[in-house]
């Protein structure tokens, strides 16, 4: 029998439809099609999906059971390993993670992994998921710094193994970026809060308006835990650090997302919190922030929506998918397009930004080929916001309250592989150790450090 | 939840609270800010701390009731809890010996100079105090203030107290007086007073030290929201301030970026009025 070379597609809303609304794209699989398609996995021996896994789920054997039509047992399997699959279902890179490995993908397009295990998660979220027994306690506590991917999954897999765990949130909701910084339309807000219910049932607490590092700090917390995980993430926004950045209508894609997102701006007034774009709107940078930017602000009204890269389309760091949406709903990518100021009215309010076309000249460090001005390229594009979404860096409020704790030149908390910092009983994790990565790698840096949370505290 | 402990109405648009929050109480410095949100639909307003009593596990703030979410917070009672609370926020003031210091309030710029005068006193400098404000009724806190000061005025707008005119000709004739020795002033107000106050002490090169108060989102080093242009280098109120070297602000743009969201508040202000 040979196996079908494409995956199934996934329904999804309309483009011309979507981009009114905040719902979600994606509609998932039926139960028929995701049968369907877990029938596709050719049951590797090796099993080399799992080698891109970050969290290490039994992939083949997940996908086995949905062939058996056994979807309790799929989520079963998943949930072994990953705490948040309804949130990495819809958010993994997959191409890059485990259906990158996949065998299939040598002939065709490789099984859609990622679908399934958001088809499994939702599954199991209309069920109600099964949580396990609480394990016997060890008596051990461990506080957990930051709700979001990373603190979330080290959280959770400590909860299972008899620890005692308390998230520490400082803002008022919890999730981190799956709340503040992902909008709607990709990751809808009642999913985030049904899996960190399941956290809770594993018999977390979490407690939220606590700003670790000023509320209370982490030598403070080791008084009262055995140990610590950091997970604060990527906070502070980077600037382009051109003319005119200060403007009114220049927003970076932090507080553009977070005042949407997090703060239900696009209710406004039935939510206090307000945000005002206009009609042109400009986003700088090609990551996935960047995509979300774009789309966010057709959906807020705007009638124009514009992607400025310096470089081309090839190396924009954004998921194929992301790319792909936003185009079909109609964003205008406007590449090898350098901003060198930002344009106001006599008021302050921007009405202009300056750029330059580049051309694509000789690999630099990273490998990809470093954009160069072309000279007297000058122009000038009339937009009423910009949104300034070329990555992060990490929160700096843990370690100015830290002097001790060994940092990088970005400010990032230095750990080894397994996430332990330079103060014993001090771990760290995600894009606080990394710098601004994915969710599933936050994810999988959680995980490997309550491993190494665990053998520490069994050591002690 | 966050409850209030205590209510008073200082004048008819400003008001007090004291609300229980032992963690906030215990960490608090003079100079520092906390983020409250009402309500579920709330957004997070950041309010400099007023004072603090760490055995009481209190925090008091005082604002001026100006857009829609201080107006709904004006109605809360005695009894009446808040939804979240965070803080503190920002860098404590850095408290000191510095000699002989002039701190300044305008209007609710007065209620986080209370925490600050008392610590400097503390530290043993000589404090000035100057409290402005439009005219009498919108002078708080006078008593508090005038406790930890050992020289105390007051300047209104319409002379109704204290001396008529603004704070910043008082410290003038101060700084005559004094020969120009003084060692430090801090101003606490209107973005305007402030540009003002920061203008005259250049002139004489003393230092002199701003509190800033620019829309916050987050409160965390996040948003970059709060951003203001320090010396031409932008800087976080929230993580790095928010206090500021007052020589260095870009007034012009802070005043402009509070003005962002201006037409947003007269809407919601209007709805809120209508459904009361």
């Amino acid at each position: 029998m040979s196996v079908q070379k494409t995956k199934h597609p996934m329904p999804q809303q309309p483009a011309a439809e979507r981009v009114h609304n905040f719902r979600e794209v994606p509609l998932g699989y039926a139960p028929d099609v995701a049968v369907a398609e877990a029938k596709r996995c050719l049951q590797c021996k090796n099993k080399p999906c799992m080698k891109g896994c970050p969290v290490e789920i039994d992939i083949p054997g997940f996908l086995q059971c949905i062939t058996l039509g056994d979807f309790e047992k799929a989520a079963e399997v998943i949930r072994a390993k990953n705490n948040l699959p309804a949130i990495s279902g819809r958010v993994c890179p997959y191409e890059d993670q485990c259906e990158c490995e996949c065998t299939l993908k040598k002939a065709g397009e490789p099984v859609g992994i990622g679908r399934l295990e958001r088809f499994i998660a939702d599954y199991e979220r209309t069920k109600g998921a099964v949580v396990p027994p609480r394990p016997q306690q060890n008596g051990k506590r461990v506080a957990v710094v930051g709700s979001g991917p990373a603190g979330l999954t080290c959280a959770g897999d400590l909860a299972k193994q008899g620890y005692d765990v308390v998230v520490y949130e400082a803002l008022h909701a919890p999730g981190g970026v799956l709340m503040y910084g992902i909008p709607e339309f990709r990751l809808p807000k009642v999913i985030v809060h049904s899996e960190v219910d399941y956290i809770k049932k594993l018999g977390v607490t979490v407690d939220y308006d606590m700003v670790v590092g000023k509320s209370i700090t982490v030598p403070e917390l080791l008084e009262e835990f055995d140990a610590v995980f950091i997970g604060t993430g990527a906070g502070l926004p980077n600037w382009l650090n051109i003319p005119g950045e200060n403007l009114d209508g220049v927003y970076s894609a932090n507080e553009f997302l977070t005042r949407v997102n997090m703060m239900k701006a696009y209710e406004f007034p039935k939510s206090d919190t307000p945000v005002k774009i206009g009609k042109v709107v400009a986003t700088f940078g090609a990551g996935n922030v960047a995509m979300d930017c774009a789309r966010t602000s057709l959906r807020l009204g705007a009638e124009k929506s514009y992607i400025l890269y310096r470089r081309t389309e090839a190396e924009m760091p954004a998921r194929a998918e992301e790319i792909e949406h936003a185009k079909e709903e109609g964003v205008v990518f406007k590449l090898l397009t350098n901003p060198v100021r930002f344009i106001g009215t006599e008021k302050g309010i921007l009405k202009e930004v300056e750029f330059l076309t580049m051309k694509l000249g000789e690999p630099d460090e990273s490998g990809r080929r470093r954009p160069v001005p072309i000279p007297g390229s000058e122009q000038v594009l009339a937009i009423d916001t910009a949104l300034v979404a070329i990555g992060q860096s990490p929160n700096p409020l843990i370690p100015q309250s830290m002097p001790d704790l060994k940092l990088g030149k970005h400010g990032n908390i230095i750990t080894d592989e397994e996430g332990r910092t330079s103060i014993p009983g001090i771990f760290a994790g995600g894009d606080i150790a990394t710098g601004a990565a994915t969710v599933i790698l936050a994810m999988g840096a959680g995980k490997k450090a309550a491993r190494a949370i665990d053998q520490y505290l069994q050591a002690k | 939840m966050f409850e209030i402990l205590e209510k008073k109405v200082l004048s008819p648009n400003e008001k007090l609270m004291k609300i229980k929050a032992p963690l906030i109480a215990r960490k608090a410095q003079a100079g520092q800010f906390i983020i409250l949100r009402i309500d579920e639909q709330g957004e997070r307003i950041p309010l400099t701390i007023a004072d603090f009593d760490r055995e009481e596990g209190t925090i008091t703030i005082i604002f001026l009731e100006v857009g829609k979410s201080t107006k709904q917070l004006g109605r809360l009672e005695v009894g009446d809890s808040l939804l979240n609370l965070a803080g503190p926020l920002g860098m404590p003031s850095e408290v000191k010996k510095y000699g002989t210091i002039v701190l300044i309030g305008g209007g609710v710029g007065i209620a986080p100079l209370y925490p600050i005068v008392r610590a400097m006193k503390a530290a043993g400098n000589y404090v000035i105090s100057i409290l402005g404000a439009k005219s009498k009724d919108l002078i708080i806190l006078e008593e508090e203030i005038s406790e930890y000061s050992d020289e105390f005025y007051i300047t209104t707008d319409d002379g109704s107290k204290g001396s008529k005119g603004f704070v910043s000709d008082l410290l003038d004739q101060l700084i005559q007086r004094r020969n120009k020795k003084i060692d430090l002033v801090m101003a606490i107000g209107p973005v305007i007073m402030m540009k003002v106050v920061s203008d005259l002490t250049k002139k004489y090169s003393i230092k002199t030290l701003v509190s800033l108060n620019p829309i916050m989102v987050d409160g965390t080093g996040m948003c970059g929201g709060c951003r203001v242009s320090i010396g031409g280098k932008t800087k976080f109120a929230c993580v790095d301030g928010p206090e500021f070297d007052g020589h260095l602000v870009d007034y012009q743009n802070l005043m402009l970026r509070n003005q962002r969201f201006v037409g947003h508040e007269k809407d919601a202000c209007k709805l809120l009025e209508e459904k009361a």
